[in-house]
């Protein structure tokens, strides 16, 4: 049970010029369940690490109050309770027992006491292996389990999830959200960060947004804030229940068929995936779906021509075996876009990040420039060009991934669950990009787990089955 | 390679991790003291028969020392190519190498100290699971919980950098860039990605930190320990038998004579 005050409440990041948050009042009871909201910089994250204790003084400037239980947060840790988005870094120890007993040995909880409160927490959260299941075999929603219940054992007062299930997929997203609400306990108060709106809204009774520029821009109940504040949500990129996407599909797929852009013939790699038979043409959005750990990302490095096969055959048309090819010639006719942008940056500008495929094949400076000044401008990081790649969010890097990709014209596109954790704004822009893409003749294949994607723009989808 | 085999099958395997460590270190360390090949070929001996008590099978054991197999062979035909003295008899004349008895006895006596010397720490690390060792670290020896603890988290992110350095490697084919047969090229793109991965890496580490922060870790209020470990007196007495064992190898090789030391 924690109560939470704020007043006037501002943080500043050492070395920023620009308040992270700012005139932030608002008091949260006993047991209420918040979920807070707002578009992407407002300061989500770091209210909640100002909440949980976790901004040093040193490390930037505050005004204001901020109190828990009539605390400050750094001396109201053990109230408070954090779990994060990504699973892999949160998990300390190598087997699952140990890692909900880490936070126990931490507080001191005398040692014979610490092996029922675990048991108790994982148990809270629906764990169905023994203590010395290895957290490395847990697939990723099962680790975010594991770790709501490494918060979960120190009995928090106040539990912050920050954005808990951003980095899953649909099934593990599931798991998640069924631990926290089988886990709720009424005297918990908790605060919840995420965009999803449709899947936090059965855990919560109270909506805050914020203001990007400071202060909070509504409060209450859910249904009274959506229905006056829903629309401008929507359009900053919150995805507000309720709201259609904008359909792309192509009226009907053509019956007679150019020449396969790339076709696998019974295309497989070792421990990863399965042969495969598939051919991706012209002028067509083929997305590649299908449950976690069946290949659909190896499949997606075979058909852009990054991996070689173990067996079978990938052939590109015009121009035979792809993983043969020189990376500059690939670039000309096949783009890949991972999943993780940040793995393709190689420059330390926007702008040079995007002449790096038109240089490495011989363009002349003013093609580069050319190239580089229409790609800024479709894909709306023009106010980037000089920015750093690894400062970008999630939605600019992801647009600068693909606008990488497309710096070298290929004649066939791959994408590696391209929307994944994308907000709805970054979600609607490039699947309007990707679909104009595919109106000039591209051919653009899409590995994804997203049914919306699916849905609103594949011509055709290729379910891959566990074997 | 670095992750335990078995889980405490052999009498020798239970034992406190930190007693393990110590009696690796109280028989290796005895063996550096000379040069001759006697010594570190008895010590060999020893360490193969206590190999079956820590429940390690011969053949777990030689995939796990092939490094070291390397390194032997690699001293060998170093010695045989650059050996300053060459005395003894003649066996054979390769080109310009004379390969003399001398030269052979040395690099012998080299390739079984690296092994007499490191097999201990290969048993040891093949049957200690790394949380038991940080346990132990910082129970029976008082190592920080910072130090101990903060090492096994970082640990567990190792087997992701594999993955990682893949995915960096196969982007940047993706970008159009690579080295072809250029080495200096090919070094370029070697450094780029390994700067990638360090970035990547460190970030991961900061994102690890804080997330051990927020569940109390070093808060400055002294720690429990849900792991109980032990050293009791078994414990004590391998790190002493191991001792032993050194002196009585060491002791071996001065009564036969061959005993060469390393100073003077």
């Amino acid at each position: 049970m924690s109560e939470v005050v704020l007043r006037g409440f501002a943080w500043r990041h050492a070395g920023r010029r620009a308040w992270a948050v700012r005139g932030v009042d608002l008091r949260i009871a006993h047991g209420e369940r918040v979920l807070l909201l707002g578009p992407s910089g407002a300061g989500k994250s770091t209210l909640l690490a100002a909440l949980a204790g976790l901004l040093p003084e040193d490390s930037g400037e505050a005004a204001g109050e901020v109190q828990i239980d009539g605390l400050d947060p750094r001396k109201a840790r053990e109230r408070v309770g954090l779990v994060f988005q990504d699973p892999q870094t949160q998990l300390v120890m190598a087997r699952s027992g140990d890692d909900v007993a880490f936070g126990l040995e931490n507080r001191a909880v005398p040692a014979e006491r610490i092996w029922p409160r675990v048991d108790e927490a994982l148990h809270r959260v629906g764990f169905r292996y023994p203590r010395d299941r290895p957290t490395a075999a847990l697939s990723g929603g099962e680790q975010q389990r594991l770790a709501l219940a490494g918060v979960l054992a120190l009995r928090p007062g106040l539990l912050l999830l920050d954005e808990p299930t951003a980095n899953l997929d649909p099934p593990g997203a599931r798991l998640v959200r069924d631990a926290i609400a089988g886990a709720r306990d009424p005297d918990t108060t908790m605060i919840v960060v995420e965009h999803r709106v449709a899947d936090a809204l059965p855990l919560v009774d109270r909506v805050v947004v914020l203001e990007p520029g400071g202060g909070i821009r509504a409060d209450g109940p859910p249904e009274a804030v959506f229905a006056e504040h829903g629309d401008r949500l929507a359009d900053e990129g919150v995805w507000v229940p309720g709201r259609p996407l904008p359909a792309h599909r192509t009226p009907a797929a053509p019956s007679v068929r150019a020449d396969a852009l790339v076709r696998a013939d019974g295309a497989a790699v070792r421990d990863r995936l399965a042969p495969v038979d598939l051919s991706a043409y012209a002028g067509e959005v083929l997305a590649i779906t299908g449950p976690n750990g069946v290949g659909k990302s190896t499949l997606a490095l075979l058909l852009g021509g990054l991996l070689a096969p173990t067996s079978g055959r990938v052939e590109a048309h015009p121009g035979g075996q792809p993983h043969r090819w020189r990376a500059a010639t690939l670039t000309a006719r096949i783009g890949s876009v991972f999943q993780n942008p940040e793995h393709q940056f190689v420059t330390t500008r926007v702008a040079d990040e995007l002449a790096v495929g038109p240089r490495r094949l011989g363009r002349s400076p003013a093609q580069i420039d050319t190239v580089v000044t229409h790609l800024l401008d479709r894909l709306r990081l023009g106010a980037l060009a000089g920015a750093n790649p690894y400062t970008l969010s999630g939605g600019e890097a992801r647009r600068l991934s693909v606008a990488t990709a497309l710096a070298t014209a290929p004649h066939l596109l791959i994408l590696d669950e391209p929307t994944f954790g994308q907000d709805r704004r970054t979600w609607i822009e490039l699947a309007a990009l990707l679909a104009e893409l595919r109106d000039e003749g591209h051919g653009v294949v899409a590995v994804t787990h997203d049914v919306d994607f699916v849905a609103s723009l594949a011509d055709r989808e290729r379910r891959l089955a566990a074997p | 390679m670095l992750e335990p085999v078995v889980g405490g099958t052999g009498p020798l395997a239970r034992r406190n991790p930190v007693a393990k460590l110590a009696a690796a270190l109280a028989f290796s360390a005895p063996l550096l003291s000379t040069v001759d090949p006697l010594t570190p070929a008895l010590g060999l001996l020893v360490e193969l028969a206590a190999a079956p008590a820590f429940g390690l099978r011969y053949a777990t054991l030689a995939r796990r020392a092939w490094p070291l197999l390397v390194a032997a062979l690699g001293i060998v035909v170093t010695m045989v190519l650059f050996a300053a003295s060459r005395t003894g008899a003649l066996l054979v004349s390769l080109g310009p190498f004379d390969v003399t008895t001398g030269v052979l006895t040395g690099a012998l006596g080299l390739a079984l100290r690296i092994f007499a010397v490191a097999l201990p720490g290969v048993l040891v690390f093949a049957t200690t699971d790394p949380t038991d060792l940080a346990d132990a670290l910082v129970q029976n020896l008082r190592a920080p919980a910072r130090f101990a603890i903060g090492a096994l988290a970082a640990f567990r992110l190792v087997p992701l950098l594999g993955h990682e350095w893949q995915m960096l490697t196969l982007a940047r084919r993706a970008r159009g860039v690579d080295a072809g047969r250029n080495p200096a090229a090919r070094l370029r793109l070697f450094a780029s990605t390994a700067f990638a991965l360090l970035v990547g890496a460190l970030r991961r580490g900061g994102r690890l930190a804080v997330a051990m922060d927020a569940r109390g870790f070093d808060s400055g209020v002294p720690r429990t320990y849900a792991r109980r470990q032990v050293f009791r007196r078994s414990d004590a007495a391998l790190v002493a038998a191991s001792a032993v064992l050194a002196a009585a190898v060491l002791a071996t090789s001065i009564s036969v004579g061959v005993f060469r030391g390393i100073v003077g």
